[in-house]
């Protein structure tokens, strides 16, 4: 018979070990928000300052000496729509095949496999093939459409593969009941598979855009660096033109003006904070409306 | 009474599993015909037969006939969506889509073409009416039917196959998820659909096999050992195989 006592505190050493390895998790998160939250403070109140009207709704003037980075806002945007408009029905459609067509598991694992290698190449080597495929051997020059066709290549597993995580997590007995009631399998994917995984749709999309966003230099030697406002979506689409981040590599970098970078910095962020919530509430909508 | 569905030496192959073993059965219109017999003895399979729903699995190979009203069901020219329309299926787990309540029940119809805002209101009330659940949720149509509880959800599966007019019911072990009060129900509700529907029922339970079947086949290891009315099955199964699972020797 063992002590059946209830009221007997750990040994010492034991509580010990317990309570600083709680010390050092609750550390290590701490740590990490910190990190985050000084890192956008410091942005933010070194940027702010910087964001004017005129910055935001005007290009670069030589003759009145102010510089505008209007060109490059749209410049993301664009690129934004564009790659996404090419990638989704892509990204999308190759993942309904890997999970509700495809009948050869070996295939599928090839294709997985790849597509995970695929996105942990360098940026700059997708720049790279983009610039010789793209902008040389298709003759787009160096454009905004050569830019976001590079970025399509990029992103294109991160779409992949969260829509077919979001695809599996439907359950088989939504499909059951579709298909027991006479669906085709078309029209189940339509009606009742793809409405249930809009939301790994949307994650997969903001992380794309966080990647559009963040990207430099894929763009660096595809879409280019104009800074010039290069007219609507379609003429910008045949024009070069540098996005936000590759405008704060080169007001950073090339002209040293940091204080126009961090305002650059701070709009950058601020862009992708709202895209993301446009973005969540879009998707809890097209939730809803199923 | 006609028969409406009949198979004939019925063999189905996973691989080269063979987990029916020539089954020849006749299901005769308006009538409960459950299916018994142990784990793994293959009437599950052998439900899911006759809507085709294990077309689904991969490296499933069926051998000999199933008649639905004389035709072939196998035969290279049936449309497998007209075949389930027919011939419905109720889940194990209740399997409510993550819609609507109304949306629910007019998603066959709407599947099959009926797009009438007036057609589909009628048939949605008159589905929730044949699975007597009109009236607790008349006043919560638009509303999510995840928010249902079991008995309900699984009573809006059954409403959701009838709104597709199939005249066969297939269930496959439909209570055995839910409560013993929501079990009554839905045994209540079997009695009523048997007016106007076939149903055949796959059940472990065996006084509901008792209570709510016309007819009884005992399977075993992908045979069917027995078939007959229900009140013989139990009184004077023909199969010592027969009486010793119904008297509870193994199973």
């Amino acid at each position: 018979m063992g002590d059946k006592r209830l009221d007997q505190k750990l040994p010492p050493r034991r509580r010990a070990w317990d309570l600083t390895l709680r010390l050092l998790i609750c550390a290590c998160a701490a740590v990490t928000a910190l990190l985050v939250a000084a890192l956008i403070a410091y942005i933010l109140l070194r940027g702010l300052p910087g964001v004017t009207w005129q910055l935001i709704s005007s290009q670069e003037s030589y003759l009145n000496n102010t510089i505008g980075i209007l060109p490059s806002i749209l410049n993301t945007l664009y690129i934004i729509v564009a790659a996404l408009v090419i990638v989704l029905p892509l990204g999308v459609g190759a993942a309904v095949y890997l999970t509700e067509y495809a009948s050869s598991r070996r295939l599928v694992r090839v294709i997985e496999f790849t597509t995970e290698t695929l996105a942990g190449i360098p940026s700059i080597i997708y720049g790279l093939v983009g610039m010789m495929f793209f902008c040389q051997l298709l003759r787009l020059k160096t454009s905004l459409l050569a830019g976001a066709l590079t970025l399509v290549i990029m992103i294109l597993p991160t779409i992949v593969r969260t829509t077919q995580e979001s695809l599996k997590t439907v359950p088989e007995s939504y499909r059951e009941g579709a298909l027991g009631l006479g669906a085709t399998k078309w029209y189940m994917i339509r009606t009742i598979i793809l409405p249930s995984s809009i939301d790994g749709i949307v994650t997969g999309c903001i992380l794309a855009i966080g990647r559009i966003v963040g990207e430099s230099a894929a763009l660096l030697f595809t879409a280019g660096l104009g800074l010039k406002l290069l007219g609507n979506f379609f003429e910008a689409m045949g024009g070069s033109g540098a996005t936000l981040s590759v405008a704060l590599y080169i007001y950073a970098m090339e002209r040293g003006k940091f204080e126009v970078a961090f305002a650059v910095a701070a709009v950058l962020m601020l862009i992708v904070l709202v895209i993301n919530f446009a973005a969540k509430v879009l998707g809890k909508r097209l939730k809803n409306k199923l | 009474m006609e028969n409406i569905i009949t198979s004939q030496d019925l063999k189905l192959y996973y691989g080269n599993f063979e987990a029916l073993k020539g089954i020849t059965v006749e299901l005769a219109e308006r009538e409960i015909t459950a299916l018994i017999g142990p784990s793994g003895c293959g009437k599950s399979t052998f439900l899911k037969t006759l809507n085709r729903m294990n077309d689904l699995v991969p490296g499933v190979r069926v051998e000999g006939q199933v008649l639905y009203h004389g035709q072939d069901i196998f035969a290279p020219e049936v449309d497998v969506t007209q075949l389930r329309k027919n011939v419905g299926m109720v889940f194990q787990k209740p399997n409510p889509f993550p819609m609507s309540i109304y949306d629910n029940i007019a998603y066959g119809p709407r599947l099959h073409g009926t797009h009438s805002k007036a057609e589909l209101n009628d048939l949605v009330e008159r589905s929730l009416r044949g699975a007597s659940l009109w009236e607790e949720v008349r006043d919560r149509l638009k509303k999510s039917a995840l928010g249902l509880s079991g008995g309900q959800q699984q009573r809006l599966c059954i409403a959701r196959a009838l709104a597709v007019q199939p005249d066969v019911l297939l269930m496959d072990e439909p209570t055995s998820a839910l409560d013993p009060a929501s079990t009554i129900r839905i045994e209540e509700l079997m009695a009523e659909l048997k007016k106007n529907y076939t149903v055949v029922i796959v059940t472990h339970n065996m006084q509901q096999a008792a209570r709510i079947s016309d007819k009884c086949a005992f399977f075993l290891l992908g045979e069917m050992v027995e078939i007959g009315p229900t009140e013989q099955i139990f009184s004077m199964p023909r199969d010592k195989r027969t009486e010793d699972y119904i008297t509870g020797r193994f199973g």
